[in-house]
């Protein structure tokens, strides 16, 4: 679950990591009113949670309140990466005399966290990383001793920080290690970390994205979810507890098990069709959760075909089956379906469905060839 | 022989009491697989399955009665670290953790955990082991696959079932299934499974299932060029999925451009694998 900047700021400033001052707006008059009050230059800052907002122009430094009125009128206009921003940071401007990257994120191929910290941070800090990567210090972190004193000392030495601000930047990087471990994130970064004209260290901006896994282990943080703030098919999967992802084509897909759903959208593709969304309904469906399903793909007017494969395991074949004889009966729809049923209680499911108009297939491949031709046909 | 799991285990299931538990201990049982016991921590004394499976409060009493080791997991993803952790030190020789959706920070203290144990984990969120015609530590449908000398490893679960199916539609069996589990996280990965088909007599051949995300196929890919005698073929799932939203740059960061679909095809093709463009393919490549 990802956080806005707001959110996250919020969360470091309780573990005592400086941030600038400021606070949120939803309109261009209180942007107004919070740049009186914090008195003189202000940064204006879409919240959306993607990256990117900075080159999409959705971040502006103005130096008047009329300014700040007139630029979050366009900001809150904007959309960046399809997410419409419906709200901005008002932040206090910082001259800045030095940017840092600091972020601590889980490490696949270690299968640790790892602590990485650059001298040359800010927006370009992937290019850095590319171009550059000894500039970048990397420390694996022992998830069970935790971050140690030394490896903190080890950072600040590699990415040639003086030695002044050796304390306070330890205590930030500490900071961070709690929050990350404390609230479970799988990803916490301050890109820039900055310091300033005189010599503070401040957090210039927040990152941070939570396991969706261990949220039952803080309610308060599953609370912060910003409904409005996600990508509508996200929040619509969540809602009927499947797994949802809307791409450009027109061939519908509903499948049990993540690898099994990208299989399917790969071969529709690898016999020239156009997957239109990934579906994943999870192990053990029930027809309730089918039916929305089905009535979730039917929502995207593109789609002019509808592949179902379903390899029963935990997963009963006759449950998708009353799942999809219910929401033909819910939805007035002429798009075909083709279904493909294999494993548990599959006999069962046949028997269900004997009334209904399908296509039955009895392998992936002719499945996803019936779907492709359906779609053809439609198009002549 | 076959890989990791052979008739002569003495299973342990760990949340026996739940429906998924008691479900698919009946079924491994119908697999003639040997489960001794059954824990669910406030049930001990208990009996299931018509009185075949005594139920302990612990990991450790259990072993002692019944000489347990091996453990299969399917307690809820908020207890599955400490029932890991209790795995562990039952001195179990194998532990395949069912479970979906454990935190994974409670992962990574799992895999510190288990460094210098003999412990071997399977999972979590893996569809577990099945030798064919011998015996099952898990999920995967036991009707879809024959006993023969073909390896499978796969980080999927009903994308198995799918690629076992094919298998089986053309007569080919298979020695060992090993579902690995699609966690970031995780027990053994493809290269440590690799490595127990290449030793394995049994074994011929190997068909690796991957998917998008992370660096395991890549690993994998150098491990086959360097170290594997046998033929291995591969189908990767993911190649039209859309690219994630990330957010921050910590994961490009460490990742860089590992982890799609192409940089693992590309990979494992130059590296002699044989690679199939749909699951219903990899029959045919071996």
């Amino acid at each position: 679950m990802k956080l806005h900047e707001y959110q996250a700021k919020n969360l470091y400033a309780k573990y005592n990591i400086p941030i600038p001052k400021g606070r949120i707006a939803t309109s261009a008059s209180e942007a107004r009113r919070l740049c009186e009050e914090l008195g003189g230059k202000v940064v204006v800052k879409a919240q959306v949670l993607v990256s990117g907002r900075g080159k999409a122009g959705g971040v502006r430094l103005v130096k008047t309140p009329e300014e700040a009125e007139e630029v979050t009128t366009s900001i809150l206009s904007m959309k960046i990466k399809d997410l419409p921003v419906r709200k901005v940071l008002v932040d206090e401007a910082i001259s800045i005399s030095k940017e840092i990257y600091l972020g601590i994120t889980n490490d696949r191929a270690a299968q640790k966290p790892v602590l990485i910290a650059c001298g040359a941070g800010g927006v370009d800090i992937e290019e850095v990383a590319q171009k550059t990567p000894g500039k970048i210090a990397k420390m694996e972190v022992d998830s069970l001793l935790g971050l140690r004193d030394y490896q903190i000392r080890d950072i600040e030495l590699s990415i040639d920080l003086p030695r002044q601000f050796w304390r306070p930047f330890g205590e930030i990087i500490y900071a961070l290690w709690k929050v990350y471990t404390d609230c479970d994130a799988t990803m916490a970064e301050i890109n820039p970390l900055v310091i300033t004209a005189d010599n503070h260290l401040v957090a210039l901006d927040a990152k941070i994205v939570l396991d969706e896994n261990a949220l039952f282990r803080h309610p308060d943080l599953a609370d912060l979810r910003d409904i409005d703030g996600e990508d509508w098919a996200e929040t619509q999967g969540r809602k009927f507890g499947v797994s949802f992802v809307k791409m450009e084509g027109d061939i519908g897909c509903m499948v049990n098990g993540a690898g099994l759903a990208m299989a399917t959208m790969d071969i529709i593709s690898h016999f020239g069709g156009k997957p239109a969304n990934f579906l994943d309904i999870g192990g053990g469906a029930s027809s309730e959760k089918v039916a929305s399903a089905i009535r979730l793909i039917l929502a995207d007017r593109n789609v002019k075909a509808i592949l179902i494969n379903v390899f029963g395991g935990i997963t009963r074949c006759d449950e998708v089956a009353e799942g999809i004889v219910r929401a033909c009966r819910d939805v007035a729809s002429d798009v075909p379906m083709v279904v493909r049923l294999v494993g548990t209680n599959e006999d069962k499911a046949r028997q269900i469905l004997s009334g209904a108009s399908l296509v039955y297939a009895d392998s992936l491949v002719e499945g996803a060839k019936k779907a492709i031709d359906m779609v053809r046909k439609e198009d002549k | 022989m076959s890989i990791l799991a052979t008739n002569k285990v003495r299973l342990l299931v760990q949340g026996i009491t739940g429906n998924e538990g008691l479900f698919h201990t009946q079924q491994m049982m119908a697999y003639n697989t040997n489960v001794v016991a059954g824990v669910s921590p406030g049930k001990g004394g208990d009996w299931v399955l018509d009185g075949k499976v005594p139920v302990f409060d612990t990991v450790k009493n259990a072993v002692e009665v019944t000489g347990a080791n091996a453990s299969v997991i399917f307690v809820p993803a908020r207890y599955t670290a400490d029932a890991i952790f209790e795995a562990v030190d039952g001195g179990m020789e194998l532990v395949v953790c069912i479970t979906e959706g454990v935190p994974v920070l409670d992962m990574m203290r799992v895999k510190e955990y288990l460094k210098g144990k003999t412990t071997r984990l399977i999972g979590p969120n893996c569809p577990g082991i099945l030798t064919p015609g011998e015996v099952k530590i898990g999920i995967i449908p036991g009707n879809i696959s024959l006993p023969g000398n073909i390896g499978v490893i796969s980080r999927s679960g009903t994308l198995t079932y799918e690629v076992l199916y094919s298998l089986y539609k053309e007569k080919r069996g298979v020695s060992t299934c090993v579902g690995i589990g699609g966690d970031p996280v995780k027990g053994m990965n493809f290269v440590d499974v690799l490595e127990l088909f290449e030793a394995d007599a049994k074994t011929d051949a190997v068909v690796m299932i991957g998917e998008i995300g992370g660096n395991d196929e890549e690993m994998a890919a150098e491990f086959i060029s360097r170290q594997m005698t046998k033929p291995v073929a591969a189908f990767i799932a993911g190649i039209s999925a859309p690219p994630g939203k990330r957010m921050g740059h910590a994961g490009a960061i460490v990742e860089g451009r590992s982890g799609s679909a192409e940089s693992k095809i590309e990979k494992l093709k130059s590296n002699g694998v044989k690679l199939a463009d749909y699951p219903e393919q990899i029959a045919t490549l071996i």
